[in-house]
């Protein structure tokens, strides 16, 4: 039979161990980003061009009438040159690469930024095919952002190629 | 002392404290300390039980998964929201007890030689535990929901493990569909079951395993968590939406703790972190340890087959195979990489009475470091030497109270032993016939045995509960079963006074046991 002090020691001691977690289990509060700020996510997953070359009448004639392809294309895939610009500042510059043993996979990126909410000059260049001076994709535009809004720059080419969503 | 050493020490012993004093409300079969592996068993089968019925009642789709759970909470508080509860804060109480466990263990030094398989087994039930937590908070879809899934897809997108960003699945509303939900779901019932096989491995070398805690550490774990989910029930944040980033949260720190800390860091730093830590307790074993003391040895001449060494070892070391010298019975064999040199079954070997004549005394199973002979040599070599009115012999466990440096007098011999179970309880009869007024026996606190089970079998056999049982001709007026752990001299030495002044009060009583002398003729 437990002692009235051990019975007061253990309800206090489960007591605890429920306010423990309890606690710990809602609290403290998280807050991942400031009120004020939002988010611009960059995220592109797309297939670099390759660098295609058209065959000779010559290269063509040595060939079996059965592979005769007008174009030579590598499996390989080109970089990808992306540039991302805020308010007219570089905010982001890289080049991606294919993946794949044989550097025939998409080329990938996924990035955040922080920003503080209101109205921007969002600038987006791309060049999916580095053989090529310039860029071939460029998305430009006046963006506004709610506080804690998200906004996404992806890339589709059947939607025109770079968009903000 | 290296630093490891340091820190594990002491380590253990604010455990040993707060075991110890946690003993007096609790004590020491209730302990919570002492039984976290079977508390944290007990926990995981509250949240499989509260799951099935949460699953139950779970709409998968995008929709209706916030709402079906929230109906729960608002709807039917007094059953879905009592159960939705008691699913979040038992899970969290398991990671609370496991992580307790973990840390319990190592101080306790309990990572290498017969303990090596358990420990390895442990490690990969963290990461599985912390998965189907993790992957739980997701089902619900609300705003942790989504910090959560998207942080850990980010987090794992820094391994070179997707051909594309798994984040990518949850950039914007349109980009998650129904069937996300129904994946996560058996992912979140799979995860779970290979937990439970986990556990099973676990703990499938260790004997007489603490499945549950005691009937009552289950009712008031259980009511503690039902009047915390009455108090504070579980509430779903805002429904998810991936156009914005989640506001200010109600976070679960036990499970999700990981999402502030890659936010303060960064990926790599919390990859590094885990997979570091999960590294270290993987090579603790490989750190340089003491050498293994010997383990029990068989005398197939001595081993009549009973099975009482098999059925009394804590680490399931010995199995039984067909006698090479005796067609039809058995033998006991030892598995040296599971055994933990505790002489417990040396102590259940009916062949260990030191009544046996014979000049030295060979069992059926013993410890080479300190054998069944020695021991009753120590006890034979200390009765003579004993002096004053009251004669005692204290047979004390070396891991315990120094009895040795304590109590050792010349009305008082201490015999040492490596576990209190490993002392055949005709010890105690031939202790009383060869001399000594009282026998006191100092175990471990209940429930404190490096080995598990000592003291459970030493109080056991001698209150004739267990074979080999102490014969019911000894008076127990003249024996004293004390449970004192190393920092618990001054309780031992009391032990000692009172067990004493007992005995002087018994005066000339004829409760005394006719001498018994090995050597000398009985048959008058």
């Amino acid at each position: 039979m437990l002692k009235p002090a051990a019975i007061v020691g253990q309800v206090i001691l489960y007591g605890a161990f429920a306010a423990f977690i309890g606690y710990f289990a809602t609290s403290p509060t998280y807050h991942q980003i400031p009120d004020d700020v939002a988010l611009i996510k960059l995220s592109i997953s797309h297939l670099g061009d390759r660098a295609c070359r058209k065959r000779t009448p010559e290269e063509l004639a040595k060939m079996p009438p059965n592979m005769r392809a007008p174009m030579d294309c590598p499996r390989e895939r080109s970089d990808i040159k992306l540039e991302v610009d805020l308010d007219g500042r570089e905010v982001f510059r890289t080049v991606l690469h294919p993946t794949g043993l044989y550097k025939d996979g998409v080329s990938t990126v996924y990035k955040r930024f922080e920003v503080k909410a209101g109205t921007h000059q969002l600038a987006v260049r791309m060049n999916d095919n580095v053989v090529n001076p310039g860029f071939n994709f460029v998305q430009e535009e006046e963006i506004s952002l709610a506080p804690r809004q998200v906004m996404v720059i992806d890339f589709n080419p059947d939607q025109g190629g770079l968009y903000f969503k | 002392m290296s630093f490891h050493a340091a820190l594990r020490n002491a380590t253990k012993s604010v455990f040993l404290r707060v075991e110890e004093a946690f003993d007096a409300p609790f004590g020491g079969r209730d302990n919570p300390l002492r039984h976290l592996g079977a508390i944290g068993l007990y926990l995981l089968w509250i949240v499989v039980g509260s799951g099935l019925y949460l699953y139950t009642v779970l709409d998968t789709g995008i929709d209706a998964v916030y709402s079906s759970i929230g109906y729960l909470s608002q709807e039917q508080w007094y059953l879905g929201g009592v159960l939705r509860s008691l699913h979040r804060y038992a899970s969290d109480g398991f990671m609370l007890v496991m992580m307790l466990h973990l840390l319990r263990e190592w101080s306790y030094g309990r990572y290498f030689g017969f303990r090596l398989y358990s420990w390895m087994t442990g490690i990969p039930l963290i990461w599985l535990a912390y998965v189907a937590g993790i992957g739980g908070y997701w089902i619900v879809w609300d705003e942790l929901a989504q910090l959560s899934a998207t942080a850990t897809t980010e987090l794992l997108d820094w391994l070179p493990i997707f051909n594309e960003p798994s984040a990518r699945n949850f950039l914007s509303p349109d980009t998650i569909s129904d069937r996300f939900f129904t994946v996560l779901i058996f992912i979140h019932l799979g995860v779970p079951l290979l937990l439970i096989l986990g556990l099973w491995a676990h703990v499938h070398r260790i004997s007489h395993v603490d499945y549950l805690p005691t009937r009552r550490v289950m009712l008031a774990t259980a009511a503690a968590l039902t009047v915390l989910a009455l108090f504070r029930p579980v509430l779903s944040n805002p429904p998810a939406n991936l156009a914005s980033v989640p506001g200010e949260l109600a976070f679960d720190w036990f499970i999700l703790f990981i999402h502030p800390l890659t936010d303060l860091s960064s990926p790599a730093f919390v990859w590094a972190l885990l997979f570091g830590l999960t590294a270290l307790l993987f090579a603790l074993p490989l750190l340089p340890h003491g050498r293994p003391p010997p383990v029990a040895v068989v005398n197939p001449a001595n081993c009549t087959g009973c099975d009482r060494c098999l059925a009394d070892c804590p680490y399931a070391a010995i199995s039984m195979a067909p006698h090479p010298g005796r067609p039809g019975s058995r033998l006991a064999v030892v598995d040296p990489d599971l055994c933990a040199a505790c002489g417990i079954c040396a102590g259940a070997c009916p062949s260990s009475t030191p009544f046996r004549r014979r000049e030295k005394l060979v069992t059926g199973i013993d410890m080479p470091q300190l054998s069944v002979n020695a021991l009753r040599e120590q006890l034979e070599a200390a009765l003579p030497r004993l002096a004053g009115r009251t004669r005692i012999v204290v047979f004390a466990c070396d891991r315990g109270a120094a009895a040795g440096k304590l109590l050792a007098a010349d009305d008082t011999a201490v015999i040492d032993l490596m576990c209190t179970g490993m002392l055949p309880p005709a010890f105690v009869e031939y202790a009383l016939r060869g001399g000594a007024d009282g026998v006191m026996l100092a175990a471990c606190r209940e429930g404190g045995c490096e080995f598990r089970l000592g003291d459970r079998w030493s109080s056991e056999r001698l209150l004739g509960e267990r074979e080999p049982h102490l014969r019911h001709s000894v008076p127990p007026s003249r024996l004293q079963l004390t449970f004192a752990s190393a920092h618990d001299s001054t309780r031992l030495a009391t032990a000692l006074t009172e067990f004493r002044t007992r005995i002087e009060a018994l005066g000339a009583t004829t409760d005394r046991l006719q001498p018994y002398l090995r050597r000398a003729p009985h048959h008058a």
